[in-house]
């Protein structure tokens, strides 16, 4: 569905006003709804979100005297523009590509979090599952220091030492 | 599979049944995937849209759920059916009014559906009627170590299940409970309870998700967070904090009205009785509105024992059964049905023809007017 005022954009607020026992609705992009004076509330819109925090990273030079916003993705072809715009990635590989900018916005929507914790496919290799379960284990030890149970950080540190 | 075959009956997460379910509606866990070796939707070409749809369409209707399923072309479907799809909360919004090739696969009895290319590859999701999220997640595993026998997914060892949007990654689960919320509402103490999710960097939504307005004091809770905190985790924090929190809240507000504001709650329930069971005329967010102080005045008779003239006259209004049946109470199912089957596409649908909103009013008017008339 289409936004009523700019045409455009994707209609993504749908209003219904009763005036006079008479119902109108609207539906409108957020600009749009912006413009006319329609807040929505406990909402930042992505695309600002994403502007302001890969700002930051982007600038800084990767290995190959590249910044991240000169990269463009050989899988997808995606700039850290296009991300901006669309406010979704292009393809997977974007996630290592783009890392130095996207982390930020990583830590941002995931409370500081950085590292997978969680389900693992059946099917990745036993190297990659043994990382993630040491990355595991090791954020319980410092959740366990935090907690003061020196009992369970103590197995905790055993069980990592056993596997290193 | 013709949607009428389903669009006049209640669905069974909306059944009024499970545990806490005078507050809590119903449990959903999602989960957002994507296929290894393809881009994300956005950078995709209509033809690779295609083979993605056809790729996970043919596992997903290959599997066995213990139930039929079927599947709908949404990129083909009429607006109507669309929108009674995102009212049944089938699919998004998002999904009904996309781009490309798309589509669902459902299971009949509605626990379960498969978004292909809303806006991840496929998003899963299990439904289920009042506090039932383990069970949720448990069946929502084993569906998707299902479809992973036959697929690989995108995963990163570092980052976990890699989503179109950062803000999916890692789990790639939101696991979210429908709230029935009256008596907060009414006791000025909603805000209170916004604020409260925020600080928990909970989403709250309203009925029919993302830029939804709470209609009928519906509230979705939702987690945002998915990277670094596992599955199990997430669950476990619903099931033993938030839900009980909340529910004790609600609860504590409906005694505090009973108790010191018993003129007031019976005010409202006698105002929604009236006006449902002789208006001629009835929008679908007044429906909602109305109909939410009935399903909060019969919970109370149900839960706590409540008694007002107002909710006595409710209680005694199935007592002739309405079909020449021995005596029986109104019922939490028929006025779930009422919330359900009086809402827009379903009205429609139902009708078998679109209809102008004066006509679409005064159907749904009648409607409710038979269901509380007898």
């Amino acid at each position: 569905m289409q936004c009523e005022i700019c045409q455009s954009k994707d209609a993504t607020i749908h209003l219904t006003e009763i005036s006079d026992g008479v119902r109108t609705e609207m539906h409108l992009c957020e600009q749009c709804a912006q413009e006319q004076g329609v807040g929505v509330k406990n909402y930042i819109p992505l695309n600002e979100l994403l502007s302001n925090l890969l700002a930051a990273g982007a600038k800084e030079e990767g290995p190959m005297g590249l910044t991240d916003s000169d990269q463009v993705c050989p899988h997808c072809g995606y700039t850290l523009d296009k991300f901006r715009e669309k406010a979704v990635l292009g393809c997977p590989y974007d996630y290592e590509i783009f890392e130095k900018s996207l982390l930020p916005l990583i830590k941002k929507a995931h409370d500081g979090a950085t590292s997978h914790c969680g389900k693992i496919p059946s099917r990745v290799p036993k190297d990659s599952k043994n990382q993630i379960e040491t990355a595991r284990l090791r954020r319980q030890l410092e959740e366990a220091v935090k907690n003061e149970d020196y009992e369970l950080a103590a197995e905790l540190r055993d069980k990592l030492s056993g596997r290193s | 599979m013709k949607l009428t075959e389903i669009s006049n009956n209640i669905n069974e997460w909306f059944s009024g049944e499970g545990p806490h379910s005078d507050v809590v509606i119903s449990s959903r866990v999602r989960l957002a995937r994507n296929l290894a070796g393809h881009k994300f939707l956005a950078a995709c070409s209509v033809a690779e849209k295609a083979e993605i749809l056809k790729k996970l369409k043919d596992v997903l209707m290959g599997l066995q759920l213990g139930d039929e399923v079927f599947y709908i072309g949404v990129d083909k479907a009429a607006v109507l059916e669309k929108q009674f799809l995102v009212e049944r909360h089938l699919i998004s919004q998002n999904h009904a009014y996309g781009k490309g090739p798309r589509g669902a696969v459902i299971a009949r009895k509605e626990f379960f559906t498969a978004m292909i290319n809303e806006e991840d590859h496929l998003r899963l999701q299990v439904l289920k009627a009042g506090c039932q999220l383990p069970a949720c997640i448990e069946q929502i595993n084993r569906i998707d170590d299902m479809i992973e026998e036959k697929i690989d997914y995108a995963f990163s060892p570092k980052y976990g299940y890699l989503t179109a949007c950062p803000t999916n990654l890692g789990t790639g689960i939101r696991v979210s409970v429908m709230l029935h919320l009256p008596a907060l509402k009414m006791t000025s103490q909603i805000e209170k309870f916004l604020n409260a999710a925020k600080a928990l960097g909970l989403a709250v939504r309203g009925l029919f998700g993302e830029g939804t307005e709470a209609a009928g004091d519906f509230y979705q809770l939702s987690n945002q967070m998915t990277l670094g905190v596992s599955e199990k985790d997430i669950v476990s924090k619903f099931e033993k904090t938030i839900i009980p929190e909340i529910v004790e809240y609600e609860h504590a507000a409906r005694s505090r009205l009973l108790m010191k504001e018993a003129g007031l709650l019976d005010d409202k329930i006698s105002r929604a009785l009236a006006l449902l069971k002789n208006a001629n005329l009835i929008s679908s967010q007044e429906a909602l509105f109305l109909l939410s102080h009935i399903r909060m005045g019969l919970n109370m008779r149900k839960y706590q024992g409540a008694s007002t003239p107002a909710i006595d006259r409710l209680c005694a209004l199935g007592a002739d059964g309405g079909n020449g049946g021995g005596p029986k109470e109104l019922s939490i199912v028929t006025v779930n049905r009422l919330f359900l089957l009086t809402l827009p596409a379903h009205l429609q649908l139902n009708y078998g023809k679109e209809l102008d909103s004066p006509p679409r009013d005064a159907l749904r008017a009648q409607i409710i007017r038979s269901a509380l008339n007898g």
